[in-house]
């Protein structure tokens, strides 16, 4: 019996070359980057074969709350953490960017190719204030469109999400009055349209149902060919969601030690106004090898990492912030 | 026993926030905020309510109404092979049945509502926007989940009516439609009434069908076509995300309410049956 134990240690042991060192990091968090962060650690499951990285992508506030509580190697999220939040964590946590992604307003209104919408209209909209298709300041924005005399269905997303983080963000940034009657978190108190779950749930709806419209990440609206319109910037212009617009959004910003920034509402003449980053959470201070082994895989994010973001939709950081993580990564022990 | 009270106390643990700051007047309030981190329950209790009373409206005449046909009417091989099927129905899962509600239900109710607006519009119940999914959608997709139940168990009970007993009342004359409403019906109902609340505890509890389709919004509007949410809903839409414990201890307090609702059913299911049972 004993003899059979010790074979079957022994394999076991032969199957995990790396039972000595680190052979598996877990990580959990935000959904938004799901896509990107499941390649990442593909393929640097091929580069480094010994290494096994798990993410589960169960929603910011799963992330941050595994995080603190220390139940994962590293979180991630789509909205920075608040300082309430962070009081309630044991050790320095850093905010680590890794890519950038937009939010796009989607709408089901057959006949008419591109809409432009600006800030408030959307915040109208949203808030039940602007009522019908062919309401005055959405003639006025485009004047071309053929905008029927309809309701709109609003639909918004249902489960709490950094997708709906960041919509809310920039509605706050753009309208007092949103500020003011729902403000931002991961969900909130609509106050008008129907809820449905998740960006699929929204697409879904949004096709579904004429005169409609809905928000969606890029990727979302791009997969299921949905149209979505183009958003007024801080400076004035038109500017429809892409990979380069959302870059711009972020470039030359001001970016605080911490990383924890908000970019809606860029004030770059390029920038496309609803993008956010997304962060990855981990520790300065990490039990034994474990701080070794996420530093080498955040350096691999930062260089090879990034260059499999566009294909997925998402926009890789600007050189100057890559420059800042990259030393903040080194820091990670 | 032993589970029940683990579950209801790890419940109250984690939910104590919410009490402490709500008291009672969280089952009343209507506001649901997480950005204020004002929580109240009543629109979440509201639609639950609401889809399962509605699921059950539908359901359970339906329902018996199978089951006599099977048992009473039709040829004892249909009658196989249709129960058969109702019994696969019940193993569909529920989230097949929501997609199906998504694709299929929600459109030919689109279709539908403004005709009922149309004719049914001065009842407070038929107005409002034809959105399509909404509370006549969740009460019906639930009526399709509980429908099996309420049939499957109906036949059985149904089939157990001794034989003497009916022909003893077709030989005094009395007609098919007699002896069914006079003989079987009343000696089946402790076992009708058993599965009318095995289904109430269904439709309560059911979460992805009924979130695909009853368009989360929590509000009370008497209308059946305008959007509601329900207990289970909000719990699996917002666990997730919720960051704070506020909202984390909110929504684990539903989840308390949730229990104990179905605790109450139950028990009032044993008191009902107990007393029918003596009565018959």
């Amino acid at each position: 019996m004993r003899n059979i134990f010790k074979a079957v240690v022994v394999v076991a042991l032969a199957a995990h070359p790396a039972a000595a060192g680190v052979s598996t990091l877990n990580g959990a968090g935000a959904t938004f980057p799901y896509p990107i962060y499941s390649k990442w650690f593909d393929d640097y499951n091929k580069v480094k074969p010994d290494l096994q990285i798990n993410y589960q992508s169960i929603g910011s506030g799963g992330g941050i709350r595994q995080i603190t509580a220390r139940t994962v190697d590293f979180g991630a999220t789509d909205a920075p953490m608040t300082d309430k939040q962070l009081f309630k964590v044991d050790g320095k946590l850093l905010h680590l960017p890794t890519v950038l992604g937009g939010v796009v307003p989607v709408y089901n209104l057959p006949g008419n190719g591109d809409l432009k919408f600006t800030g408030e209209i959307l915040a109208g909209i949203f808030m039940g204030k602007i009522m019908r298709w062919n309401d005055p300041a959405l003639q006025k924005e485009n004047p071309d469109a053929k905008l029927p005399d309809m309701p709109i269905t609003v639909v918004h997303r249902s489960d709490g999400s950094g997708t709906t983080y960041c919509f809310v963000d920039y509605l706050s940034k753009v309208s007092k009055e949103w500020d003011k009657k729902v403000g931002r978190a991961a969900s909130v108190n609509w106050l008008t349209g129907l809820g449905a779950k998740g960006n699929e749930g929204v697409a879904g709806l949004v096709i579904q149902t004429p005169n409609s419209i809905g928000y969606v990440e890029l990727v979302y609206a791009k997969q299921n060919n949905i149209s979505y319109g183009a958003v007024k910037n801080a400076s004035g212009k038109f500017v429809k969601a892409g990979v380069e617009s959302i870059a711009a959004a972020a470039a030359g910003l001001k970016m605080p030690a911490d990383f924890r920034v908000s970019i809606t509402d860029s004030p770059n003449p390029g920038a496309y106004p609803i993008s956010t980053y997304t962060w990855l959470l981990v520790y300065q201070k990490n039990p034994g090898e474990k701080g070794a082994v996420l530093r080498e895989f955040l350096s691999w994010m930062l260089e090879e990492g990034q260059k499999r973001a566009a294909e997925l939709g998402f926009s890789p950081l600007p050189a100057d912030v890559k420059a800042m993580v990259a030393k903040a990564v080194q820091t990670v022990q | 026993m032993a589970v029940t009270a683990v579950l209801t106390w790890q419940l109250a643990v984690n939910s104590a926030l919410t009490w402490k700051q709500f008291g009672w007047s969280f089952l009343w309030s209507s506001t649901w905020d997480p950005v204020r981190e004002v929580y109240g329950a009543l629109p979440f209790i509201y639609g639950t309510a609401v889809s399962s009373g509605l699921a059950l409206l539908l359901a359970v005449p339906i329902g018996v109404g199978c089951a006599i046909f099977l048992v009473e009417l039709a040829p004892k091989r249909v009658a196989e092979i249709c129960a058969f099927i109702i019994e696969l129905l019940a193993a569909v899962p529920s989230v097949i049945l929501g997609l199906m509600g998504i694709f299929v239900l929600v459109p030919v109710v689109r279709a539908v509502e403004p005709g009922l607006t149309a004719g049914l519009g001065w009842l407070p119940l038929f107005q409002g926007e034809p959105y399509g999914v909404g509370m006549l959608t969740a009460g019906l997709i639930l009526s399709l989940m509980v429908l099996p139940y309420i049939t499957v168990i109906s036949r059985e009970v149904l089939l157990a009516v001794p034989r003497s007993l009916k022909e003893a009342m077709l030989a005094l004359g009395a007609t098919r439609w007699e002896t069914v409403m006079k003989v079987s019906l009343p000696y089946a109902r402790p076992g009708i009434a058993g599965a009318v609340f095995l289904a109430l505890g269904r439709a309560l509890g059911e979460t992805m069908a009924v979130t695909m389709v009853i368009g989360n919004t929590p509000q009370i509007k008497a209308s059946l076509l305008a959007p509601g949410y329900s207990m289970a809903s909000v719990i699996a839409n917002e666990l997730a995300e919720a960051s704070s414990d506020e909202h984390l201890h909110s929504l684990i307090a539903i989840g308390l309410v949730l229990l104990g609702i179905s605790l109450v059913v139950n028990a009032a299911a044993r008191a009902m049956i107990g007393l029918l049972e003596r009565r018959a």
